[in-house]
Order: structure tokens, then sequence, then C-alpha cells
């Protein structure tokens, strides 16, 4: 029974020798606050001349913020 | 929806530092920061000078983000890189790794103290609520959840400064190229780095040590 008790023993200190992996894995993470998505808000009043898209949607505010950037084509511009 | 990215057409910027100014007023930038710059190259010379507006180019492997050693940076959705105020050390780590020297740090204080990392957050805010009191302080206002582009580009008088999508903005620089009476000669090698010397060789390799 000692015996037995005594490899236990023996058994959990001898852990602390093992040799943990130490590389690093390349691996890193941003380590701030969550930041939230710009189509999760929702659009300004049409005065403030914001977009038009549902609250959300990624899809409709992509669509919006595209045709936005779409009048930076003075060849076609589509609503100036 | 691929990156948000800047074009800048040397041909059409005219030094007018619209968009520095409107960088300036639209996110409140303190004095001694300049999250936006306009770069001029040959300098009064007649025919040769060329100007380009520069900050944060929002890089898809951005080298800031790699040194950070807090790991503040992240990037969004849109491709958009963007820093947490509460976390970042202010070491300046990334100032140096940055080829276009975006990162800016406020100068306050009798011994050079130096402040937290403000950088051009296409403005696209950061991480706090959306349009809250405390992302403007930080980070400025946050046009792209109000459905608008960056106030430098939509600004820009001569429309030679270009924001969003990198392939809608290709689009229209390449658009513009092609009506200039130019083709494909004006992408590539030739354009990056000259035209050489006729019959040009590449230089040799150095022998390889055995």
């Amino acid at each position: 029974m000692r015996a037995i008790l005594l490899i236990v023993i023996a058994g959990f200190a001898l852990t602390a020798c093992g040799n943990r992996e130490q590389i690093a894995d390349g691996k890193r993470s941003y380590q701030g606050k969550p930041d939230s998505q710009p189509w999760n808000n929702e659009p300004l009043a049409a005065e403030y001349r914001g977009g038009k898209w549902t609250k959300g949607d990624r899809a409709s505010w992509e669509t919006d913020i595209k045709a936005r950037q779409l009048t930076q084509h003075e060849y076609k511009r589509i609503d100036q | 929806m691929a990156r948000m990215k800047f074009l800048c057409d040397a041909e059409r910027c005219i030094e007018c530092n619209g968009c520095v100014t409107a960088c300036k007023q639209e996110n409140e930038v303190p004095w001694g920061v300049n999250r936006r710059r306009v770069v001029t190259i040959n300098d009064g010379i007649v025919g040769a000078e060329k100007s380009i507006s520069v900050a944060c180019m929002h890089c898809s492997d951005a080298p800031c983000m790699a040194v950070c050693p807090v790991d503040c940076f992240y990037r969004t959705d849109d491709g958009v890189v963007l820093h947490d105020k509460d976390l970042c050390i202010g070491c300046g780590y990334c100032f140096y790794a940055c080829p276009f020297g975006a990162p800016q740090f406020p100068q306050a204080g009798a011994f050079g103290l130096r402040g937290k990392m403000d950088k051009c957050t296409f403005c696209a805010g950061g991480p706090e609520k959306d349009q809250s009191e405390a992302e403007f302080k930080k980070y400025g206002r946050n046009r792209l959840s109000e459905g608008k582009l960056p106030a430098c580009a939509e600004m820009c008088s001569t429309k030679a400064l270009l924001g969003g999508d990198g392939d809608v903005i290709a689009d229209i620089y390449r658009d513009r190229v092609v009506r200039r009476g130019k083709g494909s000669e004006v992408w590539g090698w030739g354009t990056a780095y000259g035209p050489g010397k006729p019959d040009a060789q590449p230089p040799a390799q150095p022998a390889r040590k055995s």
C-alpha cells in the first residue's frame, strides 16, 4: 500500500519535469474590444444624404455603398 | 465586397490640400497630427511636378499589425485596418514599420511625451459603439456606418483621390487612363521602374556559396 502511494506521489511530482511545446504557432489575434459592422446601423434621414439600406442586411449596404463609389466616376455619374 | 482602398491619380492631383483639410475638419484631428498629407515630387520644376495624397493605405498584409506588441490592430470585413486606442501603448513600432508614415503620435507635454497612435480610419470609426460620442472623440467620424465614403475622397475637387472597393476604383481609374489615350503600357514594370536602356540585360546573380 505504501509503495503504491509512493509511486503515485512520484508520478505527480515528475509531471513538473515535462517539456511543454514552446514554439510560437505564428497565429496572433486582436486583443482589443469587438467592433460593430456598418450595416448594423439605421441609414440616416434623407436630408443628410446618407445611404438607403436595410438594417442588418450586408448585401443591401454593399449595393448602396457601391452606388456611392460609382459617383466618383464622372463619365458614369448617376445622381449628380 | 473586396477591400476598401484609396487610389490617388497623380495626373489629376493639384496639391490643393482639400483632402487634408476635409480629414482634419471631419474627424476633428488634434493639432500636430495629420492623418492625410499631400506629397509633391519635383516641386517647382515646370512640367515635372507630381503630387499624390497619402494616408493609411489599409494594407492587405499590414506591417503595423505584424509588429504591434500588444496586438491592438484588426481588419474589418471591408478590409479597413483599425486599432483599439485603449490597448495601444504608444510604443511607436507601427510608425517605424509603416512605409507610408501613416501612424501619427500626438506630442503633448514638455518632455516629448508620446500619446496613443492615431491614423486614418477610412472614416470607419473604431471599436466603440457606432456613431457614439466615445467613438468620435477617439477615432473620428464613422461615415461608412452612415453609408458614406471617406470625407477626403468625397471632397476631392478633381476626383484625383478615389476611395472605395478596390475593384470599383481600379475600374474607374482604368477607364480614365484609356480615355487619355493610353493603354496597357501604363501598368507593369516599365511604368513602375522606367523603360530602362534598350537591349539592357538583367543584373548578374551573385555566385552562391556552397
